[in-house]
């Protein structure tokens, strides 16, 4: 299973034709308690960047970027519900969407979970 | 309260920057200081024990100073600083605090601030002043260019303070120091808790029922320290602070009150006693008396959307129908009401509680409603 994640600390998880997207527990960290979670419709199709989501905590909102391109097409709309989710299992049950990849030739523009390791070091 | 941009200019660092270090806050620039924003439970968590406990908030950044009349009169310090500000300062007993407003001479608000008629023995003739830390330098500069001869400004940048804010701060506090515990709200008193000198208020910015406690910088750590050995007191940092103050309906400074809003629009009415709106007598009299006597033509008003979504500052407001009224100047989720809340500037004819009114949250209009304040019921000690 293959995981990449971005400069702005989203992360697709790779499972088929389809990536999982959510956001890092560093992420979650630094935003502090999630209060809502806004999710794009299923059916939307996304290009590497554009703005997928929106997470608010108490403080602030902040976009979730999409980290590859594709459809959408699954959303986590448990979140809507409890978005508390985010904070408490950000790689598992904290997931924002299913993104069915027009272009896997993307990934290898981002970040292995080391090189992010890393990379939260280096700004930490 | 209000945020500065960051600069290069070094942060200062209050007389509790060290425990708020030790306790693992996440500390962020506010207002030229390095403030603690939140310690490692978060948010949601300290503004709920705050509601639930008793929490223990760092607020020595803020200005605290002294109005000393040369004649040791009451009279004197009063009238001048009721040329400066709409409450009545005349009327305040020894010990008694009030809530008022820095006035520009158009009505804007150039800051708002705590006044007190100090008490203690030897100190008639002066006045204790509690001002944003945002605006300290400015309101001292404005104050000091207004004072007759006979009144001078003494800055006490030496002082730390502290609130004690929730159901359990009068039990906490009348262990250390019962006389301060049984003060009625907006009084306060002169004590010593382990030997330290102490200045209490019955006061606060939470809504709760609390204390605002000053004392020297250097006790400062020590008094935090005892405080908090109390199994019911926690710290608390700015964001739910924050929070706390939306959910009671209370103005920040620089977001919900500016230059640009009058203490009318503001809601401030019950802030400006009755001799003072009569006699007028302060800057911007002629516009807070017309807004008192014919209506504002906008008015702050609270706003709970109807989704979870929260609507922050800036937001535009408009009808249903989508004509602009407004913008919400301060919003975000109240932990307590679990939803979101906001608060705003509207037209005076959409301003009735019920009203139903559109957010226009990135690009889509959210139905929410005008909504009384506070949204969390104040819980003061009368």
């Amino acid at each position: 299973m293959t995981t990449r994640y971005t400069k702005d600390h989203e992360y697709v998880r790779v499972e088929g034709d389809a990536g999982i997207v959510g956001i890092s527990d560093y992420a979650q960290g630094q935003l502090g308690d999630v209060v809502f979670v806004e999710l794009p419709s299923v059916g939307k199709t996304l290009s590497k960047g554009d703005e997928a989501a929106v997470v608010e905590s108490v403080k602030a909102a902040s976009e979730v970027y999409a980290p590859v391109s594709g459809e959408v097409v699954e959303v986590n709309s448990a979140l809507e519900a409890s978005p508390g989710t985010v904070n408490e299992d950000p790689a598992g049950r904290g997931w924002f969407m299913k993104i069915r990849l027009t272009d896997p030739g993307e990934l290898d523009g981002l970040m292995t979970e080391e090189q992010y390791q890393d990379f939260v070091k280096s700004i930490s | 309260m209000a945020e500065h941009a960051p600069s290069d200019e070094p942060l200062l660092q209050t007389p509790l920057h060290a425990e708020h270090v030790s306790l693992g806050a996440r500390m962020v620039p506010f207002a030229g200081y390095a403030m603690p924003v939140q310690y490692p439970t978060g948010i949601l968590t300290e503004h709920n024990w705050t509601r639930e406990h008793a929490g223990l908030f760092d607020v020595s950044h803020m200005g605290q100073a002294f109005l000393v009349a040369e004649d040791k009169s009451h009279e004197t310090v009063a009238r001048a600083l009721e040329a400066l500000i709409p409450a009545d300062v005349l009327n305040l007993k020894p010990n008694q605090q009030r809530y008022s407003q820095l006035l520009a001479e158009d009505g804007g608000i150039l800051d708002d601030l705590m006044v007190t008629r100090v008490g203690a023995p030897g100190h008639e003739g002066w006045l204790y002043l509690v001002v944003n830390a945002s605006m300290k330098e400015a309101d001292y500069a404005h104050i000091e260019a207004r004072l007759p001869k006979s009144v001078s400004l003494k800055r006490k940048d030496d002082l730390g303070l502290m609130a004690l804010q929730g159901p359990a701060a009068e039990a906490v506090l009348a262990k250390l120091a019962p006389e301060a515990a049984a003060l009625p709200f907006m009084m306060s008193a002169d004590v010593q808790i382990d030997g330290i000198w102490c200045h209490v208020s019955r006061s606060g910015y939470t809504g709760e029922d609390g204390f605002e406690i000053s004392c020297h910088g250097n006790d400062a750590p020590t008094l935090w320290t005892r405080l908090l050995a109390d199994p019911e007191v926690k710290a608390i940092g700015l964001g739910a602070r924050d929070s706390l103050r939306l959910e009671a309906g209370l103005c920040l400074y620089g977001h919900d009150i500016d230059t640009t809003t009058s203490p009318i629009e503001a809601g401030l009415n019950w802030s400006i006693q009755k001799r003072r709106r009569e006699e007028g007598g302060f800057p911007g009299a002629e516009r807070v008396q017309r807004e008192i006597r014919d209506g504002a033509a906008r008015v702050r008003v609270g706003i709970r959307p109807e989704g979870r979504a929260p609507a922050r500052e800036g937001t535009v407001i408009t009808t249903p129908d989508g004509h602009e009224v407004g913008l919400v100047t301060s919003g975000g989720f109240g932990p307590t009401v679990n939803g979101p809340v906001a608060m705003g500037y509207v037209a005076r004819d959409v301003s009735a509680a019920g009203t139903d009114l559109h957010l226009i949250v990135r690009g889509k209009p959210l139905p929410a409603k005008v909504a009384a304040m506070p949204f969390a019921p104040h819980r003061y000690k009368r």
